[in-house]
Order: C-alpha cells, then sequence, then structure tokens
C-alpha cells in the first residue's frame, strides 16, 4: 500500500482527520515526528492544520524550521507530492516552498464553514483526479486565511496556472483574487486553504468531495 | 548588556485589519483627529554578552529576516540601546 | 529571590505560628465568618500560618466548598435512580458512564461567569480550559464543547463588549485546542445584564477501564506538578497577606499592582498538555491525578491527599515559578492555568518526565505520598507543605478539602411570588393576534426575535470539525459525536436551561430544563443516560434566591429519578447579582444519550419532500414565560407550562425507537416559540418547505406559539407513516398529522404562507445587524 507522512508539530489538530482521509482513499498514514529528520520511506507528505507552537509570532514561522521540515523541503525538491491544508499552507509559505504568504482574515473572526471551491487545476499531484472547473464544497475553518501576494507573483500564478482553487459563493477571508490555493510550477507542492480531509464522509462532513485530493496523489504515486 | 529592539510592521501595501479596527474604536472612543492606525510587532531583545553595537545591529536584522518578520509582508527596523540602566 | 522570602523570620512558619498565638491575622478579609476562624484554630490547636489561612480560606469559599449548596446537593446522590451505566458519580472531577463495546464517556458543565464579565476573552477561554482539565484528568481524551451562554439585552452597550470577546474566547481556545464546538444556546435577558453567564460542557471518551481518579495512594509515591509554570494568575482575593506579613514592612502597595485578578490562559500549552497526559495514561505511569482549577495547589494537594490514604509532604520551593519573588501563600493558591498534579510510583518517574519533555511541558517533582498513624488518619490525614526547609503547612487535608462548612441557609418564597404567577398571561391580560396575516406577522417577529433569531454569526466562529468524528452540530436538537469509527457507536448531548419558566416556579422550572434537554437528545435518536447542571443563581445570602435554588434542585432530583437517569456531576455558581438584583434563576441542565450506530441518527431539518409532517404531543393553552409574551408585551408572569415526565418517557421512547427502525427522516423537539419555531427551524435547517394545517381542535394562536412541554415534531416517510403512527398509538400517545414537506415556502393552511426566502433573510439578519 503507498504510504502517505502525516506530520505532528506540537499544536497540530488535523493530523488525525488527514491520517484518516488518506486510509479512506486507500492509502498508508505514516505519522511523522516534528523532531524527526526521517521520512520512513513515504511517498507523499501532508502538513496538516492546526496552530503549530501556538500560532505563536506567525502562523507556521516557528514549525518551518523544526528538523522534519529541512528533509521535507529537500523531498519536495526531489519532486515528493507535499499537500499543505491550512496552517500546512500557512508552513509551505513561511518555507519559501510557495510564494505569497497568509495574513489575518479580512473580517477579523474565526470562521467555519461549508465552503464553494472551483478547482482551477488539475496539473497538480493533489488535484489530477478533479476536472478543471470543478465545484466542490469543502470546509474551511481558519483566522489567518488570506492569502497576499505581489502584483509579480500573482501574475505569475496567473499565467503559470499555478491557482490550484478559488473560492466560490463569497470569499470567506479577504485573499487576492479568491486565491484558495496554489501550487508551485513542478506541480508536487501544494497549499489550500480549505480542509479536504473533513469532506471525506457525508457522516462527518458536507460531502465527500474532499477525497479527490487523496486518491488523486494515490493514483498519481502508483503510476510512477 | 546591549538590547536589541526590533520592530515589525506589515508592508504597506498589505491590507491591515486589526490596525483599522484600532482606528475604529478610537474614533468610537472620541478621538477624532486620527487619519491612519497600523499595528505591528515589538521585540525586545537582551543580549547575553557584550559586543559591539554594529556587531549587535547586525545581529538583529539578521534574527529579523530569518525569524522575526517575514519578509514577503513585513518590513522591520532594528535598534541597539545600550544597557544605560 | 528576594532577601525577604529567603528569611524565615520574615515567613509565617508553624513554628512561628505556634509560638505567636495572638498574632492578628486578616481572616475577614480573606472571606472567612469569626466561627469558620476559630474552628480552624480548634482543629490545629494552635492559630494557623499564613499560608494554612490562605488554603483554608480559599476552599472553605462558597465556589470551593459549596457551602450554601451542599445540604440541597444531597438529594441528588440520595434520590439518585439506579443506573447499570454509572462507573463514577457525583465526587469525582466529573461522572462517567459506559457506553457499551467497552467505551465510557465522561462529560460535566461547569461555569466561569464572574470573569467573563471583567474580561469576557480571557474568562470565557480559561473556562474552557478548567472544564476541559476536568474531564483529561479523568483519563479522557477531550472530544466536544457545548457552551450555554446568557447575555444582558441584545442592544445594550455592554452586550457589545461582553458578547463577542466571550465567544472569540470560546473559539480562540477550544478552536485551537482541537475541539469541536456541538452544541450550546445563547438567550438574552436583561437580568443577565452585569453578570453574562458563561457555561461550559466537555465531553471526553475513554475505554471502560481506563478511568483515572483524583487520589493519592501508595506511600513514597511521588507527586508531579506539570504544565505551565506557576505565576500570580488569580491570587487577588489572598494580597492581602502580603500585607499582613509578620515583621516586614511596605510590601503590599507596591505588590497590589502585581497581582493580575484574571487568569490568563494558553491553549496552545493546554494542547500539549493533553497530549502529554494522554500519552502517560497510555504507558500507565499515573496512579492519581487532579487538574489545578480553582485554588491551584491548596485544592489539588489537599484534595489528593484527603482523598488517598491521607498523607503527603510537599516541597512547595520545587515548584517552577515564572516569577521568582512569589511568596509562599502565592504559590499556594495561584491560579495560573494548563496545570495538573499526577502522583506517580517512584519507577516511573523518569519514564513521566521523558514524555513530558518530548511534548515540552514543564514538569517537577514538588512531594509525595506519605504513611500516616491511626490517630492521624482519624483526624484527617496530614499534609505537610515546607517552604525552603521550613513548614508552613501541617493540615489535616480532609478538613480543607471535603469537611468544609456547611450552611443551612434560610429560605422563603419571595413576597412577590404569589402576585407574579397570579399575573397570567390571558387574553384578557395580554392581546393576542387574530387571523392568519397577524399570526404570519407575529411568527416572524418571533423568528427574528434576540432569542430565537438564527446564531450563525456565533457559531461560524467555533470549529465544528476537528477531530473528524462530529456527527451533528448546532443548530441540529442535540451535538452528536461519534466514537467507535468501526461500530458507529457515538453519543449525543443537548444542553438547555430555561430563566423565566424557573422565575415562575424554579421546581417545574429546573424540571422543564431537565425534560427539554431528555427530550432534544432523544430526537436525535439517542437514549438519555445521564445528566449534569450548572446552577447559575443571586446571592445565597438572600432567602427568596436561596429558595429558588433549593427548589430548582428538589425538582432537578425528583425529575431525574422520574426519568430515571442519574445526575453524574455538575457546578453551582452563586452571587449573580448586581447589587439586591439577582439574575433569573438559571439552572442549566446537561443531559448525554447514546446511539448504538450513528448513521441511524435523525437530523433535525426537514429533508424529503413529500415526507409526512407530525405533531406528537399534547397542547394547551400555556404562555407563562413564553417568547411570545416576552417579545411582543415584555410581560413575565403566570404558570410555566405544565410538566409531565411520565409523558416525556414516552415521547423519549417514541424518538428513539423511531429512530432504530429507521421510520424518521428529521425529528425536533418543541420548546421556546412553540409549533411556530419548530417548524421555521426544520424548513430553514433542511432548505425546503412544509404545506401544514393546525390541528382543528386546537385556537390557530395557541397551536402556533404555546410552549406546552412533551411534544416533537417528526418527518415521516409515507411507507413508514402507518407503522410510526401505530407505534404511538400502542403508547397512547397523541399524534397528529399536520402535512407534508415540500416546496418552497411555510404554509399553513387558511392562515399564511411565507417563502423560504423571506423568512431566511428576518431569521438570519438579526445578529449579523448587531454585530457586523
Amino acid at each position: 500500500m503507498t504510504r502517505i507522512g502525516v506530520v505532528t508539530f506540537p499544536g497540530s489538530l488535523d493530523d488525525r482527520d488527514a491520517a484518516r482521509a488518506v486510509r479512506l482513499a486507500g492509502g498508508e498514514p505514516v505519522r511523522l515526528w516534528h523532531r524527526d529528520t526521517d521520512l520512513a520511506g513515504v511517498e507523499a507528505i501532508i502538513l496538516p492544520g492546526g496552530f503549530s507552537y501556538g500560532d505563536y509570532l506567525r502562523t507556521g514561522a516557528i514549525a518551518r524550521f523544526s528538523p522534519v521540515m529541512a528533509s521535507v523541503i529537500s523531498a519536495a525538491g526531489r519532486g515528493v507530492p507535499v499537500l499543505g491544508v491550512c496552517n500546512g499552507f500557512q508552513i509551505l509559505c513561511e518555507s519559501q516552498l510557495l510564494p505569497g504568504a497568509l495574513t489575518r482574515n479580512n473580517h477579523l473572526h474565526f470562521i467555519c464553514r461549508d465552503q464553494k471551491l472551483r478547482i482551477e487545476s488539475s496539473r497538480t499531484a493533489w488535484t489530477a483526479g478533479y476536472r478543471p472547473g470543478a465545484e466542490i464544497v469543502i470546509p474551511i475553518k481558519n483566522g489567518e486565511g488570506r492569502y497576499v501576494a505581489d502584483p509579480d507573483t500573482l501574475g505569475r500564478l496567473d499565467g503559470d496556472g499555478l491557482v490550484v482553487a478559488r473560492y466560490l459563493d463569497g470569499n470567506p477571508n479577504g485573499s487576492v483574487a479568491d486565491i484558495a490555493g496554489i501550487a508551485n510550477p513542478a506541480g508536487n507542492v501544494v497549499g489550500l486553504m480549505p480542509h479536504p480531509e473533513h469532506a471525506v464522509e457525508t457522516l462527518t462532513g458536507p460531502g465527500t468531495d474532499g477525497l479527490g485530493f487523496f486518491t488523486s496523489v494515490l493514483r498519481q504515486l502508483v503510476r510512477a | 548588556m546591549p538590547r536589541l529592539v526590533v520592530d515589525v510592521m506589515l508592508k504597506p501595501e498589505i491590507l491591515d485589519p486589526q490596525g483599522q479596527a484600532v482606528q475604529r474604536a478610537l474614533e468610537r472612543l472620541g478621538f477624532d483627529r486620527v487619519a491612519s492606525v497600523r499595528q505591528g510587532k515589538r521585540f525586545e531583545i537582551e543580549l547575553a554578552e557584550p559586543g559591539s553595537v554594529d556587531g549587535a545591529a547586525e545581529l538583529g536584522r539578521d534574527m529579523a529576516a530569518k525569524l522575526l518578520a517575514n519578509t514577503v509582508i513585513e518590513d522591520f527596523t532594528v535598534r541597539v540601546e545600550d544597557d544605560a540602566g | 529571590m528576594t532577601a525577604r522570602t529567603r528569611n524565615p523570620a520574615a515567613i509565617d512558619t508553624v513554628e512561628h505560628a505556634a509560638a505567636t498565638p495572638t498574632l492578628p491575622q486578616p481572616y475577614a478579609e480573606l472571606g472567612l465568618a469569626a466561627d469558620e476562624y476559630e474552628r480552624i484554630r480548634a482543629i490545629l490547636g494552635r492559630r494557623p500560618t499564613g499560608c494554612e489561612l490562605a488554603m483554608y480560606a480559599v476552599m472553605w469559599s462558597e465556589h470551593c466548598s459549596y457551602k450554601s449548596s451542599k445540604i440541597h446537593l444531597r438529594q441528588f446522590a440520595d434520590k439518585a435512580p439506579h443506573s447499570e451505566a454509572l462507573l463514577v458519580g457525583m465526587g469525582e472531577n466529573a461522572g462517567v458512564v459506559d457506553i457499551g463495546q467497552g467505551w465510557a464517556v465522561t462529560f460535566k458543565i461547569e461555569s466561569h461567569n464572574h470573569p467573563s464579565f471583567v474580561e469576557p476573552y480571557q474568562g470565557a477561554a480559561t473556562g474552557v480550559g478548567g472544564i476541559v482539565r476536568d474531564i483529561l484528568s479523568m483519563g479522557a481524551r477531550p472530544v466536544a464543547v457545548l457552551d450555554p451562554l446568557r447575555f444582558g439585552p441584545l442592544d445594550a452597550a455592554d452586550t457589545g463588549r461582553v458578547l463577542p470577546g466571550v465567544v472569540a474566547g470560546i473559539g480562540g481556545y477550544g478552536n485551537c485546542l482541537g475541539l469541536p464546538t456541538i452544541g450550546g444556546e445563547i438567550v438574552f435577558d436583561p437580568s443577565y445584564a452585569g453578570n453574562p453567564l458563561v457555561n461550559a460542557l466537555c465531553v471526553g471518551v475513554l475505554r471502560r477501564g481506563a478511568i483515572q481518579l483524583a487520589k493519592a495512594s501508595g506511600p513514597g509515591n511521588r507527586v508531579i506538578l506539570f504544565g505551565a509554570k506557576t505565576g500570580r494568575d488569580g491570587i487577588g482575593g489572598v494580597s492581602v497577606l502580603a500585607s499582613a506579613t509578620f515583621g516586614s514592612a511596605g510590601s503590599g502597595a507596591a505588590d497590589s499592582a502585581k497581582k493580575p485578578s484574571v487568569q490568563v490562559g494558553d491553549p496552545f500549552t493546554e494542547k500539549t498538555l493533553i497530549e502529554c497526559s494522554l500519552e502517560l495514561f497510555e504507558r500507565n505511569l499515573v496512579t492519581g491525578i487532579q487538574d489545578l482549577g480553582g485554588a491551584g495547589l491548596a485544592c489539588a494537594t489537599s484534595e489528593l491527599a484527603s482523598a488517598g490514604t491521607g498523607g503527603m509532604r510537599v516541597w512547595l520551593d520545587r515548584v517552577h515559578l515564572r516569577e521568582p519573588s512569589m511568596a509562599p501563600h502565592e504559590v499556594l493558591t495561584s491560579e495560573s492555568q494548563e496545570r495538573m498534579c499526577a502522583v506517580v510510583a517512584p519507577v516511573d518517574v523518569p519514564d513521566f518526565l521523558a514524555i513530558c519533555e518530548k511534548w515540552d511541558v514543564d514538569a517537577a517533582v514538588i512531594g509525595e505520598v506519605t504513611d500516616v498513624s491511626a490517630a492521624e488518619a482519624d483526624a484527617g490525614g496530614r499534609l505537610i507543605i515546607s517552604w525552603h526547609g521550613e513548614v508552613v503547612v501541617d493540615v489535616p487535608p480532609r478538613t480543607v478539602a471535603h469537611e468544609g462548612p456547611v450552611y443551612s441557609r434560610p429560605f422563603t418564597r419571595p413576597a412577590d411570588q404569589d402576585a407574579l404567577v397570579a399575573d397570567a398571561p390571558s387574553p384578557a391580560r395580554l392581546a393576542r393576534p387574530a387571523g392568519g396575516d397577524e399570526l404570519r406577522d407575529t411568527l416572524l417577529r418571533l423568528a427574528g426575535s434576540a432569542n430565537l433569531c438564527a446564531k450563525t454569526w456565533v457559531t461560524a466562529q467555533y470549529d465544528r470539525y476537528v477531530q473528524g468524528n462530529t456527527v451533528l452540530a448546532q443548530p441540529a436538537d442535540a451535538g452528536m459525536i461519534r466514537v467507535d469509527e468501526s461500530t458507529g457507536l457515538g453519543v449525543a448531548v443537548s444542553t438547555d436551561g430555561n430563566g423565566r419558566y424557573t422565575r415562575l416556579d424554579p421546581f417545574a422550572g429546573a424540571q422543564l430544563a431537565l425534560a427539554e434537554a431528555y427530550r432534544n437528545v432523544a430526537a436525535t435518536g439517542a437514549r438519555p443516560l445521564a445528566v449534569t447542571n450548572c446552577l447559575n443563581f443571586g446571592s445565597p445570602e438572600d432567602p427568596a434566591v436561596m429558595w429558588q435554588f433549593a427548589e430548582a434542585v428538589r425538582g432537578l432530583a425528583d425529575g431525574c429519578l422520574a426519568l430515571g437517569i442519574p445526575v453524574t456531576g455538575g457546578n453551582v455558581s452563586f452571587y449573580n447579582q448586581t447589587g439586591d438584583t439577582a439574575i433569573l434563576p438559571t439552572p442549566i441542565v446537561g443531559v448525554l444519550g447514546v446511539i448504538d450506530d450513528v448513521t441511524r441518527r435523525t437530523p433535525t431539518g426537514f429533508r424529503r419532500s413529500g415526507d409526512a409532517v407530525l405533531l406528537l404531543g399534547a397542547t394547551s393553552d400555556e404562555f407563562g414565560g413564553s417568547e411570545w409574551a416576552h417579545v411582543v408585551h415584555g410581560h413575565l408572569g403566570g404558570q410555566p407550562p405544565a410538566v409531565d415526565l411520565a409523558a416525556e418517557r414516552v415521547l423519549a421512547d417514541l424518538l428513539v425507537a423511531g429512530s432504530g427502525a429507521g421510520l424518521l427522516s428529521a425529528a425536533h423537539d418543541l420548546s421556546d416559540g412553540g409549533l411556530a419555531q419548530a417548524l421555521v427551524e426544520s424548513c430553514l435547517l433542511g432548505e425546503v418547505g412544509a404545506r401544514v394545517a393546525l390541528p382543528a381542535d386546537l385556537d390557530p394562536f395557541v397551536a402556533l406559539f404555546a410552549e406546552s412541554a412533551a411534544r416533537a415534531l417528526v418527518a415521516v416517510p409515507t411507507a413508514s407513516e402507518q407503522r410510526f403512527t401505530e407505534m404511538c398509538g400502542a403508547r397512547g400517545f397523541p399524534v397528529a398529522r399536520l402535512g407534508a414537506i415540500g416546496g418552497d415556502a411555510l404554509d399553513v393552511q387558511g392562515q399564511f404562507s411565507i417563502p423560504l426566502a423571506e423568512l431566511r433573510s428576518i431569521h438570519e439578519a438579526t445578529l449579523p445587524a448587531r454585530f457586523g
């Protein structure tokens, strides 16, 4: 079975949910501890949601220097698929694996709701299973989800098709250009603010629209 | 011992909703001559060993660039205060 | 360390106390009555040291000793119905119930009212933190939070300060801990204006055999304080001791600025504390554990010792301090958050400390369990605490923790009660709407009113998804959490309470709160199992308030016996009043139930067009304390709705059995706002309309807005309708077919039709308009 690592930082919250999503998608989740540099031979890595280090200093700013991140960064450079969800997205930006930054929601409140998204690109390891333009519903829950980037970066993201998902039916946090998720040029590193791991069972989520993120990467890895 | 003071502010082009909220609150309290408010962070770092002022400032800039500020969205200034008191 | 704290002559040691029996002590400023102070002297055979005085003062306070409520709360035990499921009853940090398949659930509700008025964010945040630690100390993983809240009027200026702060604090702390908030309620009333109520309920899950208890047994076992370091949080009350130092001058004024009266919470520290503690439990490294809440170490040490073999030795200077200049009485009474106290066998200490180190959790071995002689055991044990080699506390811990004062406060029915009850909301007294247009207007007005409007503005600030096991969350009737992924075993919890009903009749009001929570749990298909309660009242020194309390407790205890579900624990919050004006007496009741398979749960909102809409239960002309009387006429008077616990049992059986048999596609209890509100909520939640006709034998106004108890609205697929109706008939329970789900309006035949869009915009506009 394909092994996918889920990193736990102090304060990570959705690591168990990410592991469940991997399992439901047919993969084998492997828990990775922030202090270990050994990635245990996993074929993909998830940086989960939560409040690593209590969001001290800035969200993701301290986690980004954890021993495990050195290995994650180098693995990303080798093309290993890496998905950063919410706090994970924040860590990816702080690590400069992705451009731009996540800041405080423009309305200053934490918001948790079922959010409609449009998948803009299926040319990433994590969204290959979605049709471009697919509209899905996934929970969003954060206080620091507003994506910002300078005009040059935005131009590049748009021009090179690196925007992975955009908010529909209302931008929940003021993110520039309604950006909910982006990818690196190689398409193996994806950062996403909403939580696909909370939309994998109709029992506990708004539906199963999130499962595609996990099945996409599994299919990619089996093929490779 | 020398002490570093690092001030970190969001870059001018970044929306600062917290600063705006503070401004609205000031206005509600009757402070009506406020044109704008930006909110930032201040770090006070006591160094454990004596050293030159220049050396300390460079240390401060290094700390700020690497950790204290996210230079994608934040600017910083570094000041060295002598331990006068 | 300052010279003052190191100099033994300036510390009030036991030796010094024995040698200076007539030294005046500020016991009154610390809240102790003269006879209580004398009793302490009698127990010790000398005057208490400053530290001992502080310990007794905080532990014998109302908040910690329950001195005004104990004699009444005994009824919960005396009248407890026998329950096979009860594993741990009252007296421990939280009750524990067996839910089957080797799983157990612990739950409890607590209040943090006064701090939330002073500092709304931190007051609410630390309230959540405190109850979570209570659950954790039972050996459970906390899995959900519910928050019943009460505020002053919606448009009062101060509500604009308090409510957003409280909501942000609950969200800020709970979300960061990774706990979904799955239920709760918000009620606005002038009586809460200076006294908001912030109650927090936490649910935890554990394996049946893994319950932890708060006892210190096994002489030689070590006592370890772990979690955050200890600072000056919350010690405002004992600051008077600093100025009463024994010989040293001038410390009081300078120190007062340093003493925060508000505790500040750090959820990240608590999150790592939770993970660390769960790993310690899993590795069986703990023989007893207590969380530190009110009264801090004074409470933890005395309670652990008292519940165990009775002997403990503590070296207070081994506590890791945030501020090095703290005096021993400050260390003892500090209410710094995110701390736990564990009892650990010596051989396990290295592993214990290693796990703490792994999670970056501070830990210090501060004491050990000791043997006590038979005489000492009789006297209540022996707790000895030293500070840099000097003994500052030498007390029998049972006298501190479990033998506090017991008051039998006088209570009398208030002078105005008869007039209040006589002022019934009759048609002559309060003009009633007549005709479809007026009924329509009334329905919309109520649906948009403060207490009945949508609370999404609040609930969207809470994470409901974390842990991935939330099956139902507000505005569903009860929150539901999946416990076992492989079998679908789950629990449902609801909290309810109505201050207006309780003001009219405290006995009935408490029973109505119990009935409503019981009904709400059953509506989701879960079988009610156990009860917790948070009793929010005014000053116990007011005989009228004490009467309300005594009646409410009596009603709740009798009610639990009648329904067959025991109280497993709870909390009392007194002194919720401004000057002479007490809050509405507000007993909040939490009921927990179990469901074998969460996939069979009954959702609250209408879902399937074509399904029949049935009204279960009997409706009477009852408007005392109703939302209609309150919103339209500002009236409070008469009797609350009649209580019929036997009917509630039958209704619950029908709802649970119907759910289990797959006969129901939706169920919603009827409560505030009556049938009209239930229809509004069921339609909007399910995003589908309904075409109904009111029962012909009822006045339309009464049918729509009366708040009779023991009623529910259910949706039944037509294929199951006959079978379900027969079930009701077999139990002799009233059932009436109102109509069917369908369309995009709430259509009440012969009266009015309201498009859902119009209904939704009114129902959902109120809070955003107020708070932005």
